[in-house]
């Protein structure tokens, strides 16, 4: 066991754990985070997925002594207080789920594909969400949610452009 | 003659979910509810006989009793707030959206408004559990009728205090006015200080579908924010004070015995250890310690020899158990002389069609938190049966039922997976031994392996057709996949339809359209088949020998919408399948492209024609209907249970696959809304014309017929 040290959605945090325990067991037992999902143990589902360093990574294979010093976002951090991330109101416009379970997870990994390519193609979205399992199927409107959310942004940015 | 074809095909319940315990009574007195409800006017419903044979489906198989009282109520506090208590669960299909949207028509009341209590054996009414599509034609007009009593009670409560007739009287907007005088009374203020119980007549008017304004219109996910920012507790996210977490350990094969376990190692690491007959777990402060202390657990196992996967066809023909179907219901069905007919019939075919054992794979798995208080036990879990639930945890702990109490906290998915409590009694046993509240959560490989599977199956069909394309003889055997859909809505003279129960190597259970996924399969694929025998186009020939208008008319819209009878290009292939179950009717057509050098199957486009009565919420029967084609890829293409000696070979998500996004076909979907013709559930039917539509296509597009579920999981070897 060590003391590590974790700044989650711009929190610092402390936990008493060893550095080879999973983020995702440390986010939803130490700390009650429990937005991020288990699903699969072993990467390959997304439900776990959190931003490190506002890249998309898998919680439940992420060793949590090696994120002590980097940003984590989780789904709990990224709205801010009253106003929804433009991607999650975009999953709500496009009833985007069905369970939910994997909302999270999918909603994480959109959020870091729009950071890296804000106008993603429709192939483009469909190879980077690959590795998000939704078993209730919504993958259609998970997809045109994505595109709500780009387009949201684009429209916002050239607002603020404009303004200048 | 729609009406008649529908009737004469009994509504076949899912056998495997029969093998569900007997029913229990829900019996708290009615006098009881205002103490915990407080003042307020109640609406409470009594089940009827017709629902109650429909709802319980097991009515013939043990001379059950029936629970005989109410199946939901409504209460409307004194300050306006309305709660509706239904035992039934919500899993992602959506009912707590569309049960608050019948109530708010009924009612007049916003959605907002509206409280669902659901799921809590506690508080709500019994309910045998959802499944089955069930909650649309029966909780949905059961809450419809409850709403529409209230608002007649509350009219009658205005009339009284104005001292007028109430045919003057109108309820709008949580309100009653009465528009010749001008004056309106809030519900709030009429339920202030009434202790008034009312039971739903017959005789009260429902809103017909026509004049719908709640109901029948797009409604969002009630709580939908709740899922997109991570607050949402499903079963596996609930938490108390001072829980431990458990952990079971696992035999190496089905139905091994233990010899002999030595826990020492894992009880000098300071966690609790139970051992109590075939059962070793333990319950730690974290789930990584109790996984530590279940690996130092020394035990021996004794098992039997079992099938593997590779037999498994065989082994199911072999091993069936005629004569002792404990069910006893509609298991055969003879009319006419097969065998002359089929002497005398023009074309002969006979095929033989499989589906393999499929994972429900539902994303969160099983879970439960479990809290002794004495001698009463509490259990959050995932389950789509929580009184069945309940009757599990009474059963093994020897304790009456009213000292258990079950909540389904909103859970993530089913599938019809989740109708056993096994976390359930896992996550009590050691919260009794630990005196500490403890949460099991199956890991995936568990899930993989010690939940159920949807049942595997072989069928045989033997048909005869005319020349001119009329059947004139039809035979049909199927070895345990299930007789859900068994029977033909084709009009065939001589038919002879048989299910054959059958000693399934695996546990197996229920799954969304389960046994209608592989009748299908083998009848639609049949049908084409014996379409190219005759040489007629396949929709011509199946509208040759299909009267049932329902099914006649989503037929002709997926063709109308896919552009039936298209030109097409190398590698490219079109099929259709459908029919008729839970009420429902469902034609898909299918594009696939089939890669001519690698084998590669897609299924690039899906057009699906749906009828299921009065449509209640567009968008989310859109939603269900998208979902089932997705999830019903996976089983038609390539998921399949592989196991051997009782152990299984493919039991984690990197080596079973399930559908992802580069799977997704274009999803088009044409919704008939009968408005004239009561609404009934949209789970499981859309999903049961997508592998027979896929073979099909397969087949046009190469001119190779498969006949087996998954039909390729490695790709399509074209020789």
């Amino acid at each position: 066991m060590a003391v590590i040290r974790l700044t989650i959605n711009e929190k610092p945090y402390t936990v008493d754990a060893d550095p080879q325990t999973s983020l995702l067991s440390v986010l939803r037992e130490n700390l009650d985070l429990t937005g991020s999902k288990y699903g699969c143990g072993e990467g390959q589902c997304g439900a776990c997925t959190v931003l490190i360093d506002g890249k998309a990574q898998r919680s439940c294979i992420t060793r949590v002594g090696a994120v002590a010093q980097k940003q984590i976002t989780t789904i709990e951090g990224l709205a801010s207080s009253a106003q929804l991330h433009p991607v999650q109101e975009a999953f709500l416009e496009a009833g985007a789920m069905q369970c939910g379970y994997c909302t999270s997870g999918m909603i994480m990994s959109a959020v870091a594909l729009l950071k890296r390519n804000p106008q993603p193609k429709e192939s483009e979205i469909i190879a980077f969400m690959d590795g998000n399992v939704c078993r209730c199927g919504t993958y259609a409107r998970i997809v045109s949610a994505i595109q709500k959310a780009a387009k949201v942004a684009t429209v916002s940015s050239a607002a603020k452009g404009a303004g200048r | 003659m729609s009406a008649k074809i529908h009737s004469q095909i009994p509504l076949e319940p899912e056998r495997y979910e029969l093998a569900a315990e007997p029913p229990y009574r829900f019996d708290l007195g009615r006098r009881d509810f205002f103490k915990f409800l407080g003042a307020g006017v109640l609406v409470v419903s009594v089940l009827k006989p017709a629902i109650l044979a429909q709802e319980s489906g097991g009515a013939r198989r043990r001379g059950d009793s029936l629970p005989k009282e109410v199946n939901a109520w409504l209460h409307l506090a004194e300050n306006g707030k309305v709660t509706v208590y239904t035992g039934k669960a919500e899993m992602g299909q959506n009912i707590r959206t569309s049960l608050s949207q019948a109530v708010a028509e009924e009612l007049h009341v916003p959605i907002e408004n509206i409280e669902m209590v659901m799921g809590d054996t506690q508080l709500t009414p019994f309910d045998m559990g959802t499944f089955g599509s069930r909650t649309t034609p029966t909780m949905n007009l059961q809450l419809r009728k409850v709403a529409a009593a209230a608002r007649e009670t509350l009219i009658g409560l205005a009339a009284a205090q104005w001292q007028t007739d109430r045919q003057h009287l109108i309820a709008a907007d949580g309100k009653v006015t009465d528009p010749r005088n001008k004056r309106s009374v809030e519900y709030a203020a009429l339920t202030k200080g009434q202790l008034l119980s009312q039971t739903v007549s017959e005789e009260t008017p429902l809103i017909p579908a026509t004049n719908w304004k709640v109901a029948g219109q797009t409604a969002p996910k009630v709580d939908g924010r709740d899922f997109v920012t991570g607050r949402h507790r499903y079963p596996s996210d609930q938490k108390l004070p001072d829980m431990l977490y458990g952990k079971v350990l696992r035999p190496p094969a089905f139905g091994a015995t233990l010899v002999s376990v030595d826990t020492q190692k894992a009880e000098q690491a300071g966690v609790s250890v139970v051992h109590d007959g075939n059962f070793v777990g333990v319950a730690a402060a974290s789930s990584e310690l109790a996984a530590a202390a279940l690996a130092v657990i020394h035990a021996e196992w004794k098992s039997e020899p079992q099938p593997s996967s590779k037999e498994l066809f065989d082994y199911l023909r072999k091993n069936t158990v005629e004569g002792k179907d404990p069910t006893g219901d509609g298991d055969r069905y003879d009319v006419g002389a097969v065998d002359q007919a089929l002497s005398a019939a023009d074309h002969r075919l006979q095929q033989t069609y499989t589906v393999s054992y499929i994972a429900h794979v539902p994303l969160e798995p099983r879970a439960a938190l479990a809290k002794w208080d004495g001698d009463n036990l509490t259990v959050w879990t995932g389950t789509q049966r929580p009184f069945g639930v309940r009757g599990q945890l009474a059963e093994a702990f020897r304790i009456p039922e009213e000292r258990v109490r079950v909540l389904m906290p909103d859970t993530g998915s089913g599938y019809g997976g989740k109708h056993t409590g096994e976390t359930a009694i896992e996550a009590a046993r050691l919260a009794r031994a630990a005196k500490h509240p403890v949460k099991v959560v199956w890991t995936r490989e568990e899930e993989f392996t010690w939940a159920y599977f949807r049942p595997a199956g072989v069928i045989d069909v033997t048909s005869g057709v005319r020349g001119d394309g009329t059947i004139t003889a039809w035979e049909f055997h199927n070895y345990n996949s299930g007789s859900a859909g068994i029977r033909t809505y084709y009009e065939i003279p001589n038919q002879r339809i048989v299910f054959h129960e059958t000693n399934s190597p695996l546990r197996q259970g229920s799954y969304r359209a389960l046994a209608a996924t592989a009748n299908h399969f083998a009848r639609e694929a049949h049908m084409d088949e014996l379409a190219h025998a005759v040489k007629m186009d396949s929709l011509e020939f199946r509208l040759k020998n299909l009267k049932d208008e329902r099914l006649r008319a989503v037929f002709e819209a997926a063709a109308k919408q896919s552009g039936w009878g298209q030109n097409k290009t190398a590698g490219q292939g079109f099929g259709m399948g459908g029919g008729y179950e839970k009420l429902g009717n469902i034609a898909t057509f299918a594009e696939v492209h089939v890669d001519q050098k690698s084998g590669d199957v897609k299924v690039v486009r899906v057009v699906s024609a749906f009828e299921c009565g009065a449509i209640v919420n567009p968008d989310g029967l859109r939603n269900q209907i998208e979902g089932s084609n997705v999830q019903g890829l996976g089983g038609a293409l390539f998921e399949a249970i592989e196991f051997d000696n009782g152990k299984i070979l493919n039991g984690r998500m990197s080596e079973y696959r399930v559908p992802r996004f580069s799977d997704l076909p274009v999803l088009e979907t044409v919704l008939l809304d009968r408005k004239d013709i009561p609404s009934v559930g949209a789970g499981e039917c859309p999903m049961i014309g997508l592998a027979p539509a896929i073979a099909n296509a397969i087949f046009d597009a190469t001119g190779v017929r498969l006949r087996s579920l998954p039909m390729v999981p490695d790709g399509l070897k074209i020789s």
